[in-house]
């Protein structure tokens, strides 16, 4: 067990000396053994997240270790909430986070695909094929089926007059999550959010100005798009007034409270007078600064710190409303809706500085007092806030996911107009291309060009796996006809209508998602299969 | 080598990972006992629990028929019943009754789907056949609501009914009547007396004192309502401290200090109040100083006793008192004590906004307190709802079943698999009549396919009596429940139900290690 290559050498008198310590309190594997070992992990995590794929996909429900439950659909956060251990399933878990961050979309596919992938990966090595070959066929595989999505992709027109068209794409992604129950609504809620805060000139969209926030209750048919902002805070004093118009905001980040200098001080009161002296000179602060605010033109003060008792009924008795404990991201978010500046000092207030808004009111909910402050018509209308609610946490949770997903779909299309059809129907294209290519090869890559081609099917299998249908025939009965009708929008019936025409359902997927998809799994199957030797620390459960 | 035939573990060591059939299982079996669990207290003829709290407050007893309360207190490790609990939480928070209803529809759901998952019926089918059959409910449900807010005759009748219904599964039950007939703002309980000593009164009662030596009885009262430190005013100045090196000086800081403090009870009574209400302590010495003003002080009322004081007074929280002219003080007509039993509150009467009063519950024990608490609570909530959306259903399983009978219509016109699903929606909403009946002892399978006749032969007010164990028309019997918690509990079941029958994994991550403590943080 011991003799690892590597570990003892011997000296020209033959005794050994050890090159690596501590040898019994490591594990390690080394060779094709360690390759075997990642890919039986990684197909562990694919095949975890691969029911969840396709409008008929189910859930999970993730236990934290406190217990907390999660019931969601998405690969990302399925992966996340795991807490895999072993070293390739978090490279995994990484790989679907990747995804997400990049696109936001397609999260469980890329996961999918990277396993099937690994899968085919494992057959070629146990026929002898050096796993540095298989990499660099796949690679070659990989942009054989980019140049294949490149020549099938169609132009999307996205128009900020039409929006139907973005709508249904959004619809396709919201269409494998719990939400499908008001599946337009959350969709045209995904769409206007982005067209708002997008610049179609530019072809950019700023996911600063897209708040979602949540609340539980009520139905989920109650979800709406605020153009403005909200946040979960009410008025400092419960007598100010509910409902402000024409508001000038003063969006501060000092407390109402006497100043306190950074440098260490220490203060020392040693007679009465300096107690009355530091008596006076306290309220005269609190005076100053509610002045301060006042003459500078403000009606609402809204603060990223406390406020003493003090100040607070100052503000009141000054008919000056405030917001307290506002956090950061928050307040940075209503400076750009009001177009007012963060001031961090009561002096530094001027008139210029201050944000304007239309209307600012507080919201109730339910039985219990919840309330929250919505801040609406402001100067900038980009900043919007999508408000959503629903029967209990744990859908919330999910609803907010999911409408993160759309938004993010939609954002990667007005980034990128153009598109392939979904349902698999890409993947079949490319797996029928990348197929074709592979005879034209003399080297051995063509070996690594038919797995891939194989791997490539892996997501259509598993979405009519999970619709009920019969996978190989399905698939074999679409590639037959993708072939013969040269129609690259065949995909499959995961709603069980009778037609396999993806452009008739309108289930498309933004090429760039697609491209991504591709090129990261590829990229990490050729981590994983350069790998050759591992070292842990052992920590005696093996 | 021996490595390669070991297992490979993708998860951490103790995380345990349930799969397809397995983790369906675990998940209807969790939420079927949490609905077991409640089912029993469905209906005028429900029975109660006792909980018995655990961990700080061991050994406390409680006794409750609300659903909301008992799921609270049930600790469950099961994720899909923790589902349901969070549901039935919400359910509390957003219209605050119907509670039990929603669980037990949703386990009944799931029951249903449990049976209909062995006959090889794929999860997502169902889901899509009970979003029909939840589309078909409401629109039933919607279409025999009833407004009569245009009448305020009828519509304070609606209240009453709805108030009777919802308060007579619970312990009031004896008082419905009395019950039903108070409208509310705020609620103190005292123990003592029995329930039917309980009344609701005109104005608003704090439960607290005035200080020593001040009047104890203040006509034409001017209210100021402060939150204020009336001990020794802290240095708000950041990072002094007091530093003397004589005994001398002490005292002068002393007086100093004291001098502070009286010249802010000459500010606060510049104010020409004769009532001070303080959210925070007011310790000897300004007590002493009110005292002699012939001021009323009243310290430490709660954060939400000010704020609703504030509220029905037309005053305001004060905090400092530099201009008096600017301070909006409270009045009433008459701040008295009054006894109720041993124990002295304060009444204020005549309040400026005249909106607020108080029911006081009497009743033998803290229990019977707390339960009639609750239930005065759901009622209200009830009320609340019902005066924003003033449809209404009829009770009594009548909605129950006026839905199950459109649902089954539905799924005789369905062609496809969804009809099976459809059916089962019925069947588990059939089962909340059957759950009141068995309830309360009678033969639920008769009075329930009685039931079911009379709805399909369109006698769509059909409800069960449980005082003579019959069919009978709810109407009639003023047995009416909101619309707007009727929907919810539609809603909120079909969406959980849906939730926990999509879920075909259930990952468990390691629980977290407790570190010891140190005994510090």
């Amino acid at each position: 067990m011991n003799a690892f290559p590597g570990t003892f050498a011997f000296d020209e008198y033959g005794r050994p000396f050890i090159i690596l310590r501590d040898q019994e309190s490591q594990k390690r594997i080394t060779g094709t053994d360690a390759i075997k070992t990642h890919i039986m992990a990684a197909r562990q995590i694919a095949s975890t997240v691969k029911t969840s794929l396709g409008p008929k996909g189910l859930d999970k429900i993730m236990v934290s270790s406190d217990g907390d439950v999660t019931v969601t659909n998405d690969g990302a956060t399925i992966m996340k909430l795991m807490e895999v251990e072993h070293e390739i399933a978090k490279l995994m878990v990484q790989l679907s986070q990747s995804q997400d961050d990049e696109i936001g979309d397609g999260t469980t596919g890329v996961v999918v695909l990277a396993g099937a992938l690994l899968e085919q990966a494992e057959s070629l090595i146990d026929r002898g094929i050096h796993p540095i070959r298989i990499a660099d066929g796949f690679e070659l595989a990989a942009q054989c089926a980019i140049k294949q999505l490149d020549a099938i992709a169609e132009p999307f027109p996205v128009d900020p007059n039409n929006k139907e068209p973005l709508i249904q794409i959004a619809m396709t992604t919201l269409g494998s999550k719990i939400v499908n129950k008001c599946h337009r609504q959350m969709a045209e809620m995904a769409v206007d959010a982005v067209l708002n805060v997008a610049d179609i000139e530019k072809k950019d969209v700023n996911f600063e100005l897209i708040k979602i926030e949540t609340k539980v209750g009520g139905r989920m048919e109650d979800s709406m798009l605020v153009k403005g902002v909200i946040v979960d805070k009410t008025l400092s004093h419960s007598q100010m007034p509910k409902e402000l118009r024409n508001v000038k905001l003063a969006i501060l980040t000092c407390p109402f409270e006497p100043p306190k200098p950074k440098t260490k001080h220490k203060l020392d009161v040693t007679s009465a007078e300096d107690y009355r002296a530091l008596r006076e000179y306290e309220q005269e602060k609190f005076t100053l600064m509610v002045k301060q605010v006042k003459d500078a033109g403000a009606t609402l003060a809204i603060c990223q710190w406390g406020f003493d008792d003090e100040a607070n009924h100052l503000l009141l008795q000054q008919d000056l409303p405030a917001v307290r404990w506002v956090g950061g991201p928050e307040i940075e978010l209503i400076a750009i809706a009001t177009g007012g500046r963060i001031v961090p000092r009561f002096e530094e207030l001027t008139p210029e500085k201050l944000g304007s808004a239309g209307l600012v009111r507080e919201m109730a909910f339910g039985t219990s007092k919840d309330k929250m402050l919505v801040i609406e018509e402001c100067k900038n209308s980009k900043a919007v806030t999508i408000f959503l609610r629903g029967g209990n946490a744990m859908i919330i949770a999910e609803a907010k996911r999911s409408i993160h997903d759309a938004i993010c779909v939609v954002r990667s299309l007005v980034k990128d107009s153009r598109i392939v059809y979904g349902g698999g129907a890409a993947e079949i294209s490319c797996s029928l291309a990348v197929a074709k290519e592979a005879d034209q090869l003399s080297t051995l890559e063509q070996y690594a060009f038919r797995a891939f081609s194989v791997a490539l099917e892996s997501i259509p299998l598993a979405l009519a796996e999970n619709s009920g249908l019969h996978p190989i025939e399905t698939l074999s009965e679409l590639k037959a006809s993708q072939v013969a009708e040269k129609k690259p929008s065949l995909g499959v019936d995961c709603m069980l209508t009778g037609d396999s025409d993806m452009k008739s359902h309108n289930v498309v997927e933004s090429l760039n998602s697609k491209k991504q998809q591709i090129l990261l799994s590829t990229q990490l199957v050729k981590m994983i299969l350069k790998i050759d030797d591992v070292r842990s620390k052992n920590d005696g459960s093996m | 080598m021996e490595m390669s035939l070991n297992p490979v573990r993708v998860l951490k060591n103790e995380a345990q990972e349930e799969k397809a059939e397995m983790a369906r299982l675990s998940s209807f079996i969790g939420a079927i006992a949490i609905g077991d669990l409640v089912k029993s207290t469905l209906g005028p003829k429900g029975m109660d629990k006792i909980l018995v709290a655990n961990g700080r407050n061991a050994g406390q007893v409680e006794v409750t028929n609300d659903g909301a309360t008992i799921l609270r207190a049930v600790g469950v490790d099961n994720p899909a019943a923790k589902i349901l609990v969070d549901m039935s939480r919400v359910q509390d928070e957003e219209v605050g009754d119907g509670t039990t209803s929603v669980t037990v529809l949703a386990s009944e759901l799931l029951r249903e789907a449990e049976k209909l998952v062995e006959q090889k019926l794929h999860p997502q089918i169902i889901v899509s056949g009970w979003r029909m059959a939840t589309q078909v409910a409401l629109d039933a449900l919607t279409a025999v609501a009833q407004d009569n807010s245009a009448n305020d005759e009828t519509f304070k009748a609606d209240l009453l009914n709805i108030a009777r219904t919802t308060l007579s599964s619970k312990i009031l039950h004896q008082h419905k009547e009395f019950f039903a007939n108070l409208a509310v703002e705020a609620i103190i309980k005292k123990s003592g007396g029995t329930l039917g000593d309980s009344f609701l009164d005109d104005g608003f009662l704090l439960d607290k004192k005035p200080g020593v030596h001040q009047p104890q009885r203040i006509e034409n009262a001017k209210i100021l309502i402060a939150n204020t430190p009336m001990d020794t005013d802290k240095i708000k100045v950041f990072g002094s401290s007091i530093k003397v090196d004589s005994l001398a000086k002490i005292a002068d800081l002393e007086m100093a200090e004291k001098e502070k403090m009286k010249e802010k009870v000459n500010k606060i009574l510049k104010h020409k109040c004769n009532v001070f209400i303080n959210r925070q302590l007011i310790y000897n010495y300004p007590e002493q100083l009110f005292a002699d003003a012939k001021v009323m002080a009243i310290e430490h009322a709660d954060f939400d006793g000010i704020e609703r004081l504030a509220y029905c007074t037309g005053g305001e929280i004060a905090s400092t008192f530099e201009n008096p002219s600017l301070v909006k003080l409270g009045e009433c007509d008459v701040i008295e004590q009054i006894m109720i039993g041993e124990d002295t509150l304060l009444r204020f009467s005549g309040v400026k906004l005249g909106e607020a009063c108080t029911i006081v519950i009497r009743g033998a024990t803290q229990q019977i307190l707390d339960e009639a608490d609750r239930s005065l609570h759901d009622a209200l909530c009830v009320l609340a709802a019902t005066v924003k959306e003033s449809r209404i259903i009829y009770g009594g399983g009548c909605s129950e079943a006026l839905m199950a009978n459109a649902v089954f219509k539905k799924a005789a016109l369905t062609s496809g698999k969804e009809a099976i699903a459809i059916e089962a929606f019925g069947r588990a909403l059939l089962s909340l009549p059957t759950a009141i009946a068995d309830n309360a002892g009678y033969d639920s399978a008769q009075l329930v396919s009685e039931l079911r006749a009379g709805h399909a032969q369109g006698k769509n007010q059909l409800g069960l009596n449980m005082d003579e164990g019959k069919v009978a028309n709810v109407r009639e019997l003023g047995i009416t429940e909101s619309f707007a918690v009727k929907r919810q509990v539609l809603m909120s079941a079909s969406e959980a139900a849906e939730m926990i029958l999509r879920v075909d994994n259930i990952i468990k991550c390691a629980p977290r290690r407790r570190v010891p403590d140190r005994g510090y943080c």
